[in-house]
C-alpha cells in the first residue's frame, strides 16, 4: 500500500510539473488562438537565460552572494524574455494577423527552432546549473502508519506548490483583470477584438511576455531538476498530452490534466511495465490522452466550439 | 625559328602546367571524416570527444604528419540521429579523394553503417561501442571495436562486483538492475548480463529508459520497491545526470551504482557535484587524464597558439581523452598500412583495414605518444578487432574521477563463445562467408 502511495503521490507531483509548462500552451491559444510549438524551445531558452546570467553577474559585478546573484539573473531573464516577446510580436505575429490558424502554428515550429539555435550559440550547448536552493534528499512521512514509511521527493513536492500558486496567480489574472478579458477576447476573434477598439498588437505582446514568465518558472524548476541542457526542451513533449487530455482553453484544465497524465504514466509504467518490456510512460500518456478524446473531443474542459451555418 | 618559338610555347605551358597541379608540389594528404555532433540532446557529451578526435589530427600534423602524409578533415553534424549519421557518411565518403575510415560515435549509427561498410570498403572503427560480435574480424572485416565492446564492459563490472562480494559464489541471490537507454546501445550488455546471471545465480532486472531519459521517477520508484544490490547505468547524455538525482531523490545508495564508460565522465556528474559522490564507472583504459604528456603536449603546440579545438579547460577531461584515442587508434591504422604499403603515401580504405589489423602498440610506443600510465598496450588481429580487453573503475569523489580499482580483462572464456555464436548467426542471415587465414594476408 504505501509503494502505491508513493507512486501516486510521485505521479501527482511529476503531473503538477507538467502542468507548468502546458500552462504555456494554454496561455497563448487561449488569448490568440495560435497552438504554439514554440513552448519548449521558450523553455530551454528562459532556463539558458537565467543558468548563464546567475553565473556571469556574479563574475561581472565580482559578487559572490548567490541570493542576489539569482535574484539579478531572474530580473534580467525576464527582460530577455520580454524581449524575445516583443520580437516575437514585431517581426513574426504582426504579419500574420487574420491569416489561417495552421500558418500562425507553422510560424511558431519556425519560432522553435530559431529560439533553439539561438539560445545554443549565445548561451552554449554545455550542460549549466541553476541553483536556486531546492532540497534535493528526499524525506520519510507517516512511518508510524506504514513500514518503511512513505518517501516524499522534497523538490519536486517544492515544485508542486510553487506549479499551484501561478496557476493561481493566472486564473485571477485572466478571470478578474481587464487585460485578461481582452485577452479573451482577442481569442475568440482578431477582427471583432479590433473593431471594438482591442490594440491586437499589444495584446499579444502582452501574452507572450506572460507565456515568456511560465517558462522562465518552468525552465528554472525544471533545470534546477534536471541541469540546464538541449533535452530541456523535450519537456514540451510530455506537456502535450496534458493539454490534449485537459483542453487547449482552460488553465485548470491544464492542472487536472496534469495531474491524470502524472498519475496515469507513473502507476502504467510501475505496474502495468513489467509485463509487457518496460518503458511504456510515454506512449501510454499520450494513448490516455486520446482515450479521452473519443468521448470528449474538446478536452475535459475545453471549450466546445458550435458552428452554425 | 618559328618551330624553335613555339616548342618554347609548348614547353613553357606543359611547365607551367605543371607547377600549377597541387599534384606536382603538394604533399600527400590524407582525408578523415569527422561524424560528429556538437548540437541536440547529446551535444554535452559529444563536443568533447569531436574537440579530442580533432585536436589529435592537428597534433599529428604538428608533429609532422603520418610519414610526411599531413592529414585533412570535415566535420559533419549528425545531432546523434541514426539517419543523419547515415547522410553525412554519403556526403563525406566521396570527398578529398575519398574516406579511408569512419567513427561514426553512436551504435545506432554504426548499425546502420555496418552494411555499407563492406560494399564502399571503408574500416569502422568504434572503439568502445557499436555491435559486441563485430569484435570477430572474420565475419565482421569492416568493424573495428577496438579497446571494448559492451559485453566485455559487462563482464567487467560483473568480475569487479564478485570481487566486492568476496568472490563468484557470493553473487548467488543477488540482484542486479540495469538501468539503459532504451535503444541498440542500451541493449546491448542485457545477453551478457543474463548469461553471467544463469552462471552464477544473480538476478538481472531490467528497466529501459526512454529517449532522451529526463523522466526516471518511475524506473527509480521501482528500483526502490525492488531494492537491487546493484544498479549498473547504462545511459548516455542527459539520461546518467537524471539517474544520478534520481537515485539521490530515492535515497539509492550512489556507491552501489556502476555505469559503463559513457556514463563516466565530467558532464555525466558535474550538475550533480556532491550528489554523485561515491557513484562509480567503468574506465575504457584512460580516465581524465590532465597531467598526462600527451595533454601536455596538445596544451602546447596547439592551445597556447590559438590552434586548440574548443575549451583549454576540458583538455584532458574524460571524454576528450575518448576522442584523442579514437583519433589516435585510426592515425596509428594508418601509419600500420603506410608500413606496407609505402611509407609517406596515400592509403586506400582496404589498405587501412589491412592497418587496423595490424595495430601493435606496445608499452615503448604508447610511452613515445605520450600515453604512458593513460592506457595498455593494444593489439589487433585479422580475428581479434578489438585488440585489447581491459578495463578499471573510477570514482566520482564530488569534484573528479578517481582510479578506484584494478586492471580487469574480459573473461575470454565467457566472451569468446558469445561472440563467435552471434556472428557466425550473423554470418548466416547475410550470407556472409568467413574469412580464412589466407584472406587475411591479403
Amino acid at each position: 500500500m504505501s509503494f502505491f502511495l508513493e507512486t501516486l503521490l510521485g505521479g501527482l507531483m511529476s503531473g503538477m510539473l507538467y502542468s507548468l509548462v502546458a500552462l504555456g500552451f494554454v496561455l497563448i491559444y487561449k488569448a490568440s488562438g495560435v497552438f504554439n510549438f514554440a513552448q519548449g524551445a521558450m523553455v530551454l531558452f528562459a532556463a539558458l537565460s537565467m543558468a548563464r546570467f546567475s553565473e556571469w553577474i556574479p563574475e561581472w559585478l565580482g559578487m559572490d552572494n548567490l541570493l542576489m546573484a539569482n535574484l539579478l539573473a531572474i530580473v534580467v531573464s525576464v527582460v530577455v524574455m520580454f524581449a524575445v516577446a516583443w520580437l516575437i510580436e514585431r517581426l513574426v505575429l504582426r504579419h500574420l494577423v487574420n491569416q489561417e490558424g495552421a500558418t500562425l502554428l507553422m510560424a511558431t515550429l519556425g519560432i522553435g527552432y530559431f529560439l533553439d539555435g539561438l539560445g545554443q550559440t549565445v548561451f552554449g550547448s554545455d550542460i549549466y546549473k541553476i541553483d536556486v536552493g531546492m532540497p534535493k534528499e528526499p524525506v520519510m512521512m507517516l512511518e508510524s502508519v506504514f513500514e518503511g514509511g512513505i518517501l516524499i521527493n522534497k523538490e519536486d513536492f517544492v515544485a508542486a506548490l510553487i506549479s499551484a500558486m501561478l496557476v493561481l496567480a493566472l486564473t485571477i489574472f485572466f478571470q478578474k483583470t481587464s487585460t485578461g478579458r481582452a485577452l479573451r477576447a482577442v481569442a475568440d476573434d482578431h477582427q471583432a477584438a479590433q473593431s471594438i477598439g482591442i490594440p491586437l498588437g499589444r495584446i499579444w505582446v502582452i501574452v507572450w511576455c506572460v507565456a515568456g514568465i511560465t517558462a522562465l518558472v518552468a525552465g528554472i524548476i525544471w533545470g534546477s531538476k534536471l541541469g540546464v541542457q538541449f533535452s530541456l526542451q523535450t519537456v514540451a513533449l510530455r506537456a502535450l498530452p496534458v493539454v490534449i487530455l485537459g483542453g487547449l482553453t482552460s488553465v485548470p484544465g491544464a492542472i487536472i490534466g496534469g495531474l491524470i497524465i502524472g498519475v496515469g504514466e507513473k502507476l502504467s509504467e510501475v505496474f502495468l511495465g513489467p509485463y509487457v518490456g518496460g518503458g511504456i510512460e510515454i506512449w501510454f500518456a499520450y494513448m490516455l490522452a486520446l482515450m479521452f478524446l473519443l468521448f470528449r473531443p474538446q478536452g475535459l474542459f475545453g471549450e466546445k466550439i458550435i458552428y452554425r451555418d | 625559328m618559328k618551330s624553335s618559338k613555339l616548342a618554347g610555347a609548348i614547353a613553357a605551358i606543359g611547365l607551367s602546367a605543371v607547377l600549377a597541379s597541387p599534384a606536382a608540389f603538394a604533399a600527400e594528404e590524407q582525408f578523415f571524416p569527422v561524424i560528429a555532433y556538437r548540437t541536440g540532446a547529446y551535444a554535452p557529451n559529444g563536443t568533447p570527444w569531436a574537440n579530442g578526435y580533432v585536436d589529435y589530427l592537428k597534433l599529428t600534423n604538428a608533429r609532422g604528419g603520418v610519414n610526411g602524409v599531413k592529414l585533412i578533415w570535415e566535420e559533419c553534424e549528425t545531432a546523434y540521429a541514426t539517419d543523419r549519421g547515415v547522410e553525412c557518411y554519403e556526403r563525406l565518403k566521396g570527398k578529398h579523394g575519398g574516406a579511408t575510415v569512419v567513427q561514426p560515435l553512436s551504435t545506432g549509427i554504426t548499425f546502420a553503417l555496418t552494411e555499407k561498410a563492406p560494399v564502399d570498403k571503408i574500416p569502422l572503427i568504434t572503439a568502445g561501442y557499436g555491435r559486441s560480435e563485430s569484435q570477430d574480424g572474420s565475419v565482421f572485416a569492416w568493424n573495428f571495436p577496438l579497446l571494448g565492446t559492451y559485453w566485455m564492459g559487462a563482464d567487467v563490472l560483473v568480475q569487479h562486483i564478485a570481487k566486492k562480494e568476496g568472490g563468484f559464489d557470493k553473487l548467488k541471490g543477488k540482484k542486479i538492475a540495469l538501468v539503459y537507454h532504451d535503444s541498440p546501445y542500451g541493449k546491448e550488455p542485457i545477453v551478457l548480463l543474463q548469461e553471467r546471471g544463469k552462471m552464477h545465480g544473480f538476478d538481472v532486472q531490467l528497466l529501459p529508459v526512454a529517449h532522451p531519459g529526463v523522466e526516471q521517477k518511475a524506473t527509480w520508484l521501482q528500483i526502490r520497491q525492488s531494492k537491487p544490490d546493484y544498479v549498473f547505468l547504462w545511459g548516455w547524455g542527459v539520461m546518467n545526470s537524471t539517474s544520478l538525482k534520481e537515485a539521490q531523490a530515492t535515497g539509492y545508495p550512489r556507491e552501489k551504482m556502476y555505469g559503463v564508460w559513457w556514463a563516466g565522465a565530467e558532464p555525466d556528474v558535474k550538475d550533480v557535484g556532491e550528489g554523485a559522490k561515491g557513484y562509480n564507472a567503468l574506465a575504457l583504459q584512460h580516465g581524465a587524464e590532465k597531467d598526462s604528456k600527451v595533454v601536455k603536449e596538445v596544451l602546447e603546440k596547439l592551445h597556447a597558439k590559438g590552434q586548440g579545438t574548443g575549451p583549454k579547460e576540458e583538455v584532458g577531461d574524460v571524454l576528450y581523452m575518448r576522442g584523442l584515442i579514437s583519433s589516435m587508434l585510426a592515425v596509428e591504422g594508418m601509419r600500420a598500412a603506410q608500413g606496407r604499403y609505402g611509407k609517406g603515401k596515400r592509403i586506400t580504405g582496404e589498405q587501412m583495414r589491412w592497418g587496423l589489423e595490424n595495430i601493435n602498440l606496445d608499452q615503448k610506443a604508447l610511452d613515445a605518444m605520450g600515453l604512458a600510465g593513460v592506457m595498455r598496450p593494444v593489439q589487433t588481429s585479422c580475428l581479434d578487432h578489438m585488440g585489447s580487453a581491459w578495463a578499471r573503475i573510477h570514482t566520482w569523489d564530488g569534484k573528479k574521477w578517481n582510479f578506484s580499482s584494478d586492471w580487469y580483462q574480459g573473461d575470454e572464456k565467457v566472451l569468446r563463445p558469445m561472440v563467435i555464436n552471434a556472428a557466425s548467426k550473423y554470418a548466416e542471415d547475410k550470407k556472409i562467408v568467413r574469412r580464412t587465414p589466407d584472406d587475411c594476408k591479403k
